[in-house]
């Protein structure tokens, strides 16, 4: 038979307040335990939630991206349940009436070459609080409690169960994962827990309506292990079923060191949260105007700069989506582009290529990326206008590169931009493309007299003799002659 | 001195004919002295309310005194209190130190008032008559077989036996004025909102407000002048203008409407009760105000509607209290299950449990919305009832208790009997409306009775007018019980 995975997906996105959904603590990472938790966090009898404003504003701004509705009222509820990491005895979250109901996300997925186009729909999107810490290390016999992490503010984005594979449930995460840190809501650390995945994953029969029974893996902190969690089980669940088995409905954990997800609790033992509306927070109203205010706000998003750039400027979908993976990299790229307007592939090319290569290598990101846009685009002028050949000019980028670092500002930083950069090392080395003919002329039939054999072969057919010959002429030139030119003339004369 | 009012105090501090250090020690010396009688204090603590009545009287000397500064406070334990043991009344609690202090309590300190002791009071203000307090139950001044009432029944008690001259309570569903009426002396719950709720530990956030006990409206106006404002840290703390509560305090009744609702006057109520609040009403008749009868007719289901709002919300409240960072904690335990259930087994008394049990219950999965949900809805009707009345009258009077002080012991055993000596006062609190205890005679046994006044929203001031003319025209406020 063959079997169909259903996922859904339920993401844990930590909003980039400085201080915490309903307490003035700071949410900074990395503080000694404790030390970032206040009264309200603590708990302590008679303190009181106040909620923070910037928590909703993004949201809202989240809301506004996925074309969703903005809830007004929406509730705050309490989840209760015992844990030595909740302090108050109860989670405050969002229960029967979410800040953000419905919208959907845009996938692209390129796979084996092919490029696909999906939608996925959301159910909802709510503000809750995040737990703390329980530390079972470290203390013989005892867990320790650390609190700073109790009263981050989350948004909980919960899908549909509209994915049918694990790549696509990868690139649903990596999508949704691009926008949060796109809208500047979340700064998408997943080693730091900032962004979190629970998969809901079951398997059914190809061309079956009714889904099949479901289990939620939790603990997915990577897209590598969301994707081999969602196969691993979906496999799981598959061969049950085929040993004619029953799947039961459970949370499972997933195990990276294993590979493997193994069972949590089962639905039998599922809690009863005994949610109820918290008394100690107002319904929370929005104004059509803040809301107006935060879409004013709201910056071009991916999907819709990624169709800009497909159509604007030709590329591909492989490369629009790879120049929007953040902002700062499309706007790295569009700068290059805006200088260099006649050729945006070439600009494309060497964003994603040598660019990313570089800031890869230094662990930078676009925003602090040395060389300038206009450096750059003065180079691949140069390239254009045939000063210098694509191979050269790599060679020429890597001293722009090394120059530029030396100043350690970052290009946004940069008052004054040294365009002309590229030309003077090109002029500096001698490293101009040999593009006179006569010389080239010359240094063809030096060539074509040194290698009898290799002329030889070629007018006996081997296409192969005519690149080696080609090759004898850049090497001759060291790299600086034209190579159309070069192929040009060198055919010319074999031919004659 | 000990039937001064607070207007009276503050005057005699700042011609100086009296230092707060001197009127501190006084009532210290007298609260002492009774105590180990009335239970009225969980914690008197000399040093502490000395040294804040010393500041005051540098405060004073310096000419910067306030209505308040100097006199001597009585602070129900429910508030925090930095630096103070603060308990609930539980033994939960009975080790906590408070780290911060309650909205009420800063607002005392900064208007120089002296700290003389935190109250006794049921537990989690979970009583009706002070009996649940893991310190022992309070007694009644006026006869110590009979109870205080409660949950303030240790503010009520140490006001009406003049161990201080005024005090804070809370009422959730009846709190303060219940006590107050038992004990023979004014409370008033303010408005739902006006008070802020934070550092005052909470039992069932949506009806518990702060509000003060004394001896007369007056003296409540200028209380509430200090504890009534808006508060950023609690998100149900209403913004408005500050008032001056005392400002409409001389106005003459003429014309005033009282409403007298049908169902309050039925045959629930001791005829003793019924007596003395039917004097009252006649009084306020000669005063110049009219009576019209209105109705409340979801009168009756106020008691079922509160037993399940208030334990649903309390049974979320008091899970903070499992010994992990505060409070008691069981000495011996297994695992962590073992030491929640042993903390909280050991940690709480039998009514604080009986609630937590009821809240689970009702918002348990599949019984949420027939209990929940529906009493939502009744509460709404009850709301709905209070604004049709007050489309016929400006305020609503009745009895505050349908009997006056019960004994000790009486009604301990019979939770249900309990409750229904809230029937009055609960309704009140389900509206968010304020209302007011002042003391209008004596019943069976010389026990005090309490007539319950009803305000529209923010009608304090007018509420606090009708009360002072009636003291005007009575001495009940100011009569003392015998020691």
């Amino acid at each position: 038979m063959q079997w169909e995975t259903v996922i859904g997906l339920e993401v844990h996105a930590q909003l980039s307040t400085e201080s915490k959904i309903f307490s003035g603590a700071s949410t900074a990472f990395g503080a000694a335990p404790n030390a970032e938790a206040c009264t309200v966090d603590l708990a302590l009898p008679g303190v009181l939630p106040v909620l923070n404003r910037g928590a909703v504003e993004r949201a809202i701004r989240f809301g506004l991206a996925v074309g969703a509705k903005i809830n007004s009222p929406s509730i705050f509820a309490r989840k209760n349940y015992f844990y030595p990491d909740l302090p108050k005895g109860y989670q405050i979250s969002q229960y029967e009436l979410p800040v953000v109901e419905g919208g959907h996300i845009q996938l692209q997925i390129v796979q084996d070459g092919k490029e696909q186009e999906k939608t996925v729909r959301l159910v909802r999107a709510h503000l809750e609080e995040d737990a703390g810490k329980s530390l079972h290390e470290d203390f013989q016999g005892m867990s320790g409690i650390d609190l700073n992490r109790a009263g981050t503010p989350l948004l909980e984005i919960v899908s549909e169960p509209d994915m049918r594979s694990s790549a696509e449930a990868v690139a649903y995460a990596k999508t949704l994962h691009t926008l949060v840190r796109w809208i500047g809501i979340c700064d998408g650390n997943m080693q730091e827990g900032s962004f979190r995945c629970d998969a809901n994953v079951s398997v059914r029969p190809q061309g079956s309506e009714k889904l099949g029974t479901r289990c939620e893996i939790k603990n997915l902190n990577s897209f590598r292990f969301l994707e081999k969690a969602i196969d691993y089980e979906a496999r799981r669940q598959i061969e049950i079923l085929e040993d004619g088995g029953a799947i039961q409905q459970q949370t499972r954990l997933f195990d990276p060191e294993k590979g493997e997800t193994r069972a949590m609790r089962s639905k039998e033992d599922a809690q009863d949260y005994r949610y109820f509306p918290d008394p100690d927070l107002l319904p929370l109203e929005i104004s059509g105007s803040w809301i107006e205010e935060v879409k004013k706000e709201l910056p071009e998003l991916p999907q819709q700069m990624r169709s800009r750039f497909e159509h604007d400027y030709g590329l591909s979908m492989y490369d629009a989506l790879a120049l929007t993976a953040d902002r700062d990299n499309s706007e790295y790229y569009e700068a290059v582009a805006g200088k260099l307007s006649s050729d945006p592939k070439l600009c494309a090319n060497w964003v994603m290529g040598e660019v990313s290569a570089y800031l890869n290598n230094e662990g930078k990101s676009f925003d602090v990326c040395p060389l300038s846009p206009a450096q750059l685009a003065q180079l691949l002028l140069r390239i254009k206008d045939g000063t210098i050949s694509g191979k050269i000019a790599k060679d020429v980028f890597r001293q722009m590169w090394e120059q530029a670092s030396a100043e350690s500002i970052s290009w946004k930083n940069r008052k004054e931009v040294d365009e002309s950069l590229a030309d003077r090392i090109i002029e500096s080395q001698g490293l101009r493309q040999i593009s006179d003919s006569s010389a080239l002329e010359k240094l063809v039939q030096e060539v074509l007299t040194a290698n009898p054999k290799s002329v030889e072969e070629f007018k006996a057919g081997k296409e192969k003799a005519f690149n080696a010959l080609v090759g004898q002429v850049m090497k001759a030139a060291r790299g600086k002659a034209n190579p159309a030119q070069v192929n040009e003339i060198l055919r010319k004369k074999l031919t004659e | 001195m000990l039937n001064a009012s607070l207007k009276q105090l503050s005057a005699m501090l700042a011609a100086r004919k009296i230092s707060s250090v001197e009127l501190t020690s006084e009532f210290l010396k007298r609260s002492r002295a009774l105590n180990p009688t009335y239970n009225a204090f969980i914690t008197l603590d000399e040093e502490t309310s000395l040294a804040q009545a010393q500041a005051a009287d540098t405060l004073i000397a310096s000419g910067r005194g306030q209505s308040l500064t100097g006199i001597p406070i009585a602070q129900k334990d429910i508030f925090c209190t930095k630096g103070w043991l603060t308990t609930c009344g539980s033994k939960m609690l009975s080790n906590f130190i408070s780290p911060y202090d309650a909205h009420v309590i800063g607002r005392f300190n900064a208007g120089g008032a002296v700290n003389i002791g935190k109250t006794n009071m049921d537990e989690f203000a979970m009583g009706s008559s002070n009996e649940t307090s893991f310190y022992g139950p309070v007694k009644n001044p006026w006869d110590t077989a009979a109870v205080p009432g409660g949950s303030s029944g240790g503010s009520a008690c140490a006001v009406a036996a003049r161990m201080a001259p005024a005090a804070t309570g809370t009422d959730t569903g009846g709190s303060i004025r219940q006590p107050a009426a038992l004990c023979g002396i004014s409370g008033l719950k303010p408005t739902y909102g006006l008070v802020s709720r934070y550092g005052m530990i909470a039992f069932a956030s949506s009806l518990d407000q702060g509000g003060p006990m004394a001896k007369s409206a007056e003296d409540l106006a200028l209380m509430l002048n200090v504890m009534a404002g808006f508060d950023a840290r609690d998100s149900t703390s209403l913004e408005r203008e500050p008032e001056d509560y005392t400002r409409d305090l001389e106005k003459p009744l003429e014309g005033l409407r009282i409403g007298l609702p049908k169902e309050y006057f039925v045959k629930e109520i001791d005829e003793d009760v019924a007596r003395a609040v039917e004097a009252a009403i006649g009084q306020y008749r000669k005063l110049g105000a009219k009576t019209v009868e209105v109705s409340l007719p979801n009168t009756k289901l106020s008691v079922p509607v509160y037993y399940v709002l208030a334990p649903a919300e309390a049974s979320s409240n008091l899970s903070r209290f499992d010994g992990v960072r505060y409070g008691h904690r069981a000495p011996d335990y297994l695992d962590l299950n073992d030491m929640y259930r042993k903390t909280r087994s050991q940690g709480f008394g039998a009514e604080v449990k009986r609630r937590i049990l009821i809240g689970t219950y009702v918002l348990s999965h599949g019984y949420y919305d027939a209990y929940y949900i529906q009493a939502q809805k009744l509460r709404r009707l009850m709301a709905q009832d209070f604004a049709g009345a007050f489309e016929q009258c400006d305020v609503i009077m009745g009895p505050t208790s349908p009997t006056v002080a019960f004994n000790l012991g009486e009604r301990s055993s019979d939770p249900v009997q309990m409750y229904l000596s809230d029937a009055y006062t609960i309704a009140v609190n389900l509206a968010g409306l304020p209302a007011m205890s002042i003391p209008v005679g004596f019943g069976h046994k010389n026990r005090p009775v309490g007539l319950h006044i009803i305000g529209n929203y923010f009608a304090e001031a007018q509420m606090l007018n009708v009360a002072h003319q009636y003291q005007l025209a009575s001495d009940w406020h100011t009569r003392m019980p015998k020691e």
